[in-house]
């Protein structure tokens, strides 16, 4: 497919998911993308190796995943917006280098197409990382700002948005999607070009730059002040995401049994949720769209004398998921995991099924 | 009569002393880079990408912007600064146990991509910082804590020099060491021209540079040189071994 042709300015085109966020990065600004081949990751590097260059940006195609996200880390600190992307292993293989990108306050957009299961696992489709990105990015506990978008519309208004966080918090952000909306093709409608981009008065430049000396990833400082910088910085700028998570509500105001799912499997889910209300039941759906910050709120608020159940749905196994939401409702609404891993997928049936079961 | 070696011949050092171990050769070759910096006008313009081992130590001694690299990732991360900021001296500064041993790869793809920055890896043929381990680099025969090198087990010294050397995307490459005043003055000159083909004909560099390590080594400080002399250059001959300006 020729890119000229699948850019129109400003109209509604059909692209597959990756395309779109390779797309949403360029025109958020993105300046630096390095990448290596896995599927179904793989169209985001090939795209970008010709689109890069288009719009004066840089693309190189790393030795392997340590590689391509440390390339991101020197890109950032020169200055530029930086990108990867990758799958399940990959991101495996990158947890050291996000943990130094969150250490050393650098920014950066890590994007995983999710695949199936463990070790060589599958090339399927799941939402087995779920728990490797929410937990703790990496080693040493620090967070990433992490989004598990559902349509592709979706996955090219939280680009944008992953990139402006990036900068603002100067943190790592991800972009969880996976194999079905990495390859699906819906119809989206492409942002301008950001003109904007804020400068980085802290870029690394030499001594002409800032002064006194600057230096990235500086942890040469005795125990107190380390902790004193976990303390002021990182632990408030994750307060102030959890204020504000990014979660959508579908018919949730009467309903008995709430469905909660993220990414892929909750356009199956909505689909489920549909058939359910036809046929009488109150059913409604809590869709985090911030993985982190999760959305506790929304599901803390759930009233335990209306709302009898809560399915969780998800592809993982074990369920995933299921402890953010357990975390939320702290036991007071019970849990049924309806689940498929490994690139089994759930069907609207199964989910609509499980929730017939409860009510 | 007043020293007067100090801030006119070398603006890149901070003014305290050095933490380095007695007979470590890191602080000379800090002060040499210095130097080169200082008398080509690229100390302004210059960013450091360091390591993880005794290298990184380098971070108290020379005023100069850095990238902290997780351990190995030097070449990687200085691709990517390298990439966006081509107007900047970008230089690595690594030991032998990050450059060739976990970092191996990211130093070999760099260096085979041609990136226009300048490579310096100080070999002292063991992992200093964590107490003394068996390197890449480090002898057949020698002690470590991790045991004896030996052939039948850990196969031989790795020649990075030799091994990059071969790659024709390499602008300049060779082996050098600090042992003497005269070596001192040929491991500064490759110095200075790696950073002149970086930034004049965007090349990239790999400038190996023997130490010693007396502490690991079990030798007195004073022993360095001698010990280099006798054990280490018979394995890691010194040299020029890929130079652009001289191919025809």
């Amino acid at each position: 497919m020729s890119k000229k042709e699948t850019l129109s300015e400003g109209k509604r085109q059909i692209l597959s998911g990756n395309t779109a966020l390779a797309e949403a990065a360029v025109r958020a600004g993105c300046k630096f993308y390095a990448g290596y081949p896995i599927t179904p990751q793989t169209a985001i590097t090939e795209y970008l190796s010709e689109r890069m260059a288009e719009t004066g940006g840089v693309f190189v195609q790393a030795e392997s995943e340590v590689a391509a996200i440390n390339m991101v880390l020197g890109a950032s600190a020169a200055g530029a917006r930086a990108m990867t992307a990758t799958s399940c292993q990959g991101l495996s293989l990158m947890a050291e280098g996000m943990s130094s990108l969150a250490a050393g306050r650098i920014p950066g957009v890590i994007v995983d197409v999710q695949r199936g299961g463990a070790g060589t696992g599958a090339i399927l489709p799941s939402q087995c990382d779920y728990s490797f990105v929410t937990r703790s990015l990496g080693h040493g506990g620090l967070h990433a700002y992490v989004f598990g978008p559902s349509t592709v519309q979706e996955i090219v208004d939280v680009t944008g948005r992953a990139f402006d966080i990036a900068d603002e918090y100067r943190t790592p952000v991800l972009i969880l999607t996976d194999g079905v909306l990495g390859l699906m093709m819906e119809a989206v409608t492409l942002p301008e070009f950001k003109e904007d981009i804020p400068d980085r008065e802290w870029k690394i430049e030499g001594r002409e730059g800032l002064r006194p000396k600057m230096m990235t990833g500086d942890n040469v400082k005795p125990p107190i002040a380390q902790e004193n910088r976990l303390r002021d910085i990182f632990v408030p700028m994750y307060e102030e995401w959890e204020q504000d998570p990014l979660y959508e509500e579908v018919e949730t105001e009467d309903a008995e049994l709430i469905i909660a799912a993220w990414g892929s499997v909750a356009r199956v889910a909505k689909t489920a949720l549909k058939e359910l209300r036809e046929e009488g039941y109150r059913v409604g759906m809590i869709r985090p769209i911030s993985l982190y910050p999760f959305p506790t709120q929304a599901f803390r608020s759930l009233d335990p004398a209306k709302v009898k159940n809560i399915v969780v749905a998800e592809h993982a196994l074990p369920p995933q998921l299921m402890f953010d939401v357990d975390h939320a409702v702290q036991g007071r609404i019970p849990l049924t995991s309806c689940t498929h891993s490994s690139g089994v997928l759930l069907s609207p049936d199964e989910i609509a099924d499980a929730c017939r079961k409860l009510l | 009569m007043e020293l007067t070696y100090g801030k006119e011949l070398n603006k890149a050092l901070f003014n305290h002393d050095s933490g380095f171990c007695p007979g470590c050769m890191h602080p000379l070759i800090n002060k040499i880079l210095g130097e080169v910096l200082t008398e080509n006008g690229y100390l302004e313009n210059t960013v450091m990408v360091m390591p993880i081992g005794c290298g990184c130590n380098t971070i108290r001694y020379m005023d100069v912007d850095m990238v902290r690299g997780l351990h190995g990732r030097a070449g990687a991360v200085a691709t990517g600064f390298k990439r966006v900021r081509p107007d900047k001296v970008v230089i690595t500064y690594q030991g032998d146990g990050d450059a060739a041993a976990i970092g191996g790869l990211e130093t070999f793809y760099a260096a085979n991509r041609g990136e226009a920055f300048t490579a310096i890896m100080v070999n002292n043929q063991i992992f200093g910082m964590t107490g003394g381990q068996m390197s890449p680099c480090t002898l057949v025969g020698q002690q470590t804590t991790t045991g004896e090198r030996l052939a039948q087990h850990m196969g031989y010294p790795v020649h990075c020099a030799e091994m990059i050397a071969q790659l024709p995307a390499v602008g300049f490459c060779g082996r050098f060491s600090v042992h003497t005043p005269k070596h001192v003055l040929q491991t500064k000159a490759a110095i200075k021209k790696a950073i002149e083909l970086q930034m004049n004909e965007g090349k990239y560099s790999f400038i190996e540079i023997l130490s010693a390590c007396p502490v690991n080594w079990h030798i007195k400080p004073e022993d360095g040189p001698k010990v280099i002399e006798e054990r280490v250059l018979p394995e890691f001959p010194l040299g020029v071994l890929r130079d652009c300006t001289k191919e025809a």
